[in-house]
C-alpha cells in the first residue's frame, strides 16, 4: 500500500509538470488554434537560462524570477518574429515552422552547453517537515508552485481588464477589434504568458529529470496527451488531464507494464482519445460547416 | 516522355552507373544512402506532399523495416534482397492500419499523432520482452552482402560496396518508375483532389477513406523500403539511430526538396545526406540548426523547395512562362 501511494503522489508532482506545460499548450490552441510542437524546447531553453543565471552566482529566487521574465520575452519574440508571418498559411508550413524552432532551439542550446548532462538545484531543503513518508520537499514543492502558478492565472483571466481583452481575442478577433482591443498584441501576449507557464515548469522538471537538451521530449508527450485528455481548448481539462496523465503514468511505468513502455503509454492515449473523443473530456465538440 | 528528355535520362542514368568508379568507397557510401533516403522521401512526400496528411514519425517506418529486414537476415537466415519486400509489406500492413485511425484526425491532430509514434518508437524497439529479435540496446549487427558470383566469372569483379551501390540503384529506379506512374495516373489525381478539397472529392465519386489509408499504407511501404535497405547499407541497427530527429530530417528532406515533387525527393537526399556532413566540421550541434534555418527560409521564401526553384530556372531559360508551377 505504502509503494502504492508514493507512487500515486510522485505521480501528481509530475502530473503538476506536465499540467503546466499542457495549460501552455492550450493557451496558445485557444488564441491561434495552432499545436505548438517547440514548447518544451523553449522550456528547455529557459531552464538553461536559469542554470546559467545560477552558476553565474546569483541566488534561486531572483534566477527563477529573471528566468520567468526572459521566458515570457522569449514567447512574444518568437509570435513577433516567427509566427506572425505564416498565420494565414496552410497548417503544413506552420508545423514546419514550429518543428524548425523546436530543432533550432535543441541544436543552439547543445552549442552553447554542450550536451552533457548538468545537475539542476531545487529550492526546497532535502529534508523538512515540508517532506513526510510519501513525498519528498521537491515534489511537494513543485505541486505548490503548480497550484500558484494555476491560481495567478486564473486571477489574471478572470479579474483583470487585460485578462478579459485577451480571452475576447482569442475568442472573437473580429468584434474584439472592433471594440478597440490590439488582438495582435494580445496573441504576443498569450504567447509569452505561455512561455513563462513553460519555464517554470522546465525549472521544476529539471531538478528530477536533469538539465540536457532532450529532457523535453517525453515530458512534452505527456503534455500533448494531458492537454488532449481533458480538452485542447480547455484550460481546467488541461489540468486536470496533466495530474491524472502523472498518476497513470507511474502506476502502470510502476506496477504494470514497466517503465520502458511508458511512453507508449503517452501515444496510445493520444491516438486513443484523437479516436474515441477528438474533443476530450472537457472541450467543446466543434460543427464544422461545410 | 518526348526523344529530349529521354536522351537527358539515359545520360543521368550512366553518370550514375560510372559514379562508383570515380569516387572514393565513404564517398560511395554516402550515395547509397542518398538514394536510401531518396525513396523514404518520395514515399513521405506521397503522404504528407500528395495527399496533405502530415505525418512527424515517418521514422518509425523507416526503423519497422530496417528491423524487419535485419531481423530476417540475422534470426532466420533470409537473403538480403528477400527482406526488401517483405519489410515493404509489412511496412503497408503497418501504415495502413495507422492510416486507419489517422482517418479521423486532421491536419494538425494528425501531426500529433505521428509525432507520439515517432518519439515513442525508440523506447518500444528497447522493450526487454522483444530483446530476443531485437537486440535491446545493443541492436543488431548485420553482414554486408557480397556480389553475385556472376559478375566475378563475367570478369567483372564488383567490391561489396560497388554491388550495394548499383543494387539500392535498382531498388531506387525501380520504386521511382512505381511511384511516378501511381502519382501521374487516376490515384494521383484522386490523391490531390482529396489534399486540395476533401468534400469536393467525395462529391465526384473518390472514396476518401479507402484512398486516404492506403496512401498512408503506401507511403510506409516505401519508407520501410528504404529502412531495409539502409540497414543492409549501414549494416547495423539500433533503436537509438531511430530517434525522432529521423522523423524530423525526413520532414526537412521533403520540404527542402519541394513538397508535392518526385525530383524533389532526390534534392532532399542530397540536402539531408550531405549539409550535415559539411556543418558537421563547425559543431556537434550545427546541422541542425541549419535544418532549421533552411526550414524556416523555404516556408517564408520559397514554398515550392528546390524542386520549384528549378523549374523556375528551367522555365526562364527556355523562356515558355507557362510551365512556371504556380
Amino acid at each position: 500500500m505504502d509503494a502504492f501511494l508514493h507512487q500515486v503522489f510522485a505521480g501528481l508532482a509530475t502530473g503538476g509538470i506536465y499540467a503546466s506545460l499542457a495549460l501552455a499548450l492550450v493557451m496558445i490552441y485557444q488564441a491561434t488554434h495552432l499545436v505548438n510542437f517547440a514548447q518544451g524546447e523553449m522550456a528547455m531553453f529557459c531552464t538553461y537560462i536559469a542554470w546559467s543565471l545560477m552558476n553565474a552566482g546569483m541566488g534561486y529566487w531572483p534566477a527563477f524570477l529573471l528566468t520567468v521574465a526572459f521566458g515570457f520575452a522569449l514567447g512574444v519574440a518568437i509570435e513577433r518574429l516567427v509566427i506572425r508571418p505564416v498565420r494565414h498559411a496552410p497548417v503544413l508550413s506552420t508545423v514546419v515552422v514550429f518543428i524548425a524552432l523546436l530543432v533550432i532551439l535543441n541544436s543552439v542550446t547543445g552549442w552553447i552547453y554542450s550536451y552533457t548532462i548538468k545537475p539542476f538545484p531545487s529550492p526546497f531543503p532535502a529534508s523538512s517537515f515540508l517532506g513526510n513518508r510519501f513525498m519528498s520537499p521537491h515534489e511537494l514543492g513543485s505541486i505548490g508552485i503548480t497550484f500558484i502558478v494555476l491560481a495567478l492565472l486564473y486571477a489574471f483571466f478572470r479579474f483583470t481588464p487585460l485578462g478579459l481583452a485577451m480571452r475576447a481575442a482569442a475568442q472573437n478577433p473580429e468584434s474584439s477589434r472592433l471594440v478597440g482591443i490590439r488582438v495582435g498584441w494580445m496573441l504576443a501576449l498569450g504567447w509569452g504568458l505561455a512561455s513563462a507557464i513553460g519555464a517554470i515548469a522546465g525549472m521544476m522538471i529539471a531538478p528530477i529529470v536533469y538539465l540536457d537538451p532532450n529532457m523535453m521530449g517525453g515530458i512534452l508527450l505527456y503534455a500533448f496527451a494531458a492537454a488532449l485528455l481533458g480538452g485542447i481548448d480547455s484550460p481546467g481539462g488541461a489540468v486536470l488531464g496533466g495530474f491524472a496523465m502523472g498518476v497513470l503514468e507511474n502506476l502502470l511505468g510502476a506496477f504494470v507494464i514497466g517503465n520502458e513502455l511508458k511512453l507508449g503509454v503517452a501515444l496510445v492515449l493520444i491516438v486513443g482519445v484523437l479516436v474515441v473523443r477528438p474533443s476530450g473530456f472537457f472541450g467543446k465538440v466543434h460543427v464544422t460547416r461545410v | 516522355m518526348t526523344k529530349k528528355n529521354f536522351l537527358v535520362s539515359i545520360i543521368f542514368l550512366l553518370v550514375v552507373c560510372a559514379l562508383p568508379f570515380l569516387v572514393s568507397d565513404y564517398r560511395l557510401f554516402q550515395l547509397t544512402l542518398v538514394l536510401v533516403y531518396a525513396i523514404a522521401l518520395l514515399g513521405l512526400n506521397m503522404l504528407t506532399g500528395y495527399n496533405g496528411q502530415i505525418s512527424l514519425g515517418h521514422g518509425a517506418f523507416y526503423a519497422i523495416g530496417a528491423y524487419c529486414a535485419a531481423i530476417l537476415m540475422d534470426k532466420y537466415g533470409v537473403p538480403y534482397w528477400a527482406t526488401i519486400p517483405l519489410a515493404g509489406i509489412v511496412c503497408l500492413v503497418a501504415g495502413f492500419l495507422f492510416g486507419l485511425p489517422a482517418l479521423r484526425l486532421e491536419g494538425l491532430y494528425l501531426a500529433l499523432a505521428t509525432f507520439a509514434l515517432g518519439v515513442s518508437l525508440p523506447q518500444l524497439l528497447k522493450y526487454h520482452h522483444l530483446e530476443k529479435w531485437t537486440g535491446g540496446v545493443q541492436g543488431i549487427v548485420i553482414a554486408k552482402p557480397d556480389a553475385p558470383a556472376v559478375f566475378a566469372q563475367a570478369g567483372l569483379p564488383l567490391s561489396a560496396d560497388h554491388w550495394l551501390y548499383y543494387f539500392t540503384l535498382a531498388v531506387t529506379i525501380t520504386m521511382f518508375v512505381l511511384g511516378r506512374n501511381l502519382l501521374r495516373g487516376r490515384v494521383g489525381r484522386a490523391m490531390l483532389a482529396i489534399r486540395d478539397n476533401p468534400i469536393a472529392a467525395q462529391a465526384m465519386g473518390v472514396d476518401n477513406a479507402l484512398y486516404k489509408s492506403l496512401t498512408f499504407g503506401v507511403s510506409a511501404m516505401y519508407t520501410g523500403v528504404a529502412g531495409a535497405l539502409g540497414a543492409i547499407a549501414v549494416q547495423f541497427v539500433a533503436p537509438d539511430s531511430f530517434n525522432i530527429f529521423l522523423s524530423l530530417a525526413f520532414l526537412v528532406g521533403i520540404v527542402v526538396g519541394g513538397l508535392a515533387s518526385i525530383p524533389g525527393a532526390i534534392y532532399g537526399a542530397l540536402f539531408i545526406q550531405f549539409v550535415p556532413n559539411i556543418a558537421d566540421s563547425i559543431s556537434k550541434a550545427a546541422p541542425w540548426a541549419i535544418f532549421g534555418v533552411f526550414m524556416l527560409v523555404f516556408v517564408y521564401v520559397l514554398p515550392a523547395g528546390v524542386a520549384g526553384a528549378v523549374q523556375m530556372a528551367l522555365s526562364r531559360v527556355r523562356r515558355n512562362p507557362r510551365r512556371v508551377v504556380p
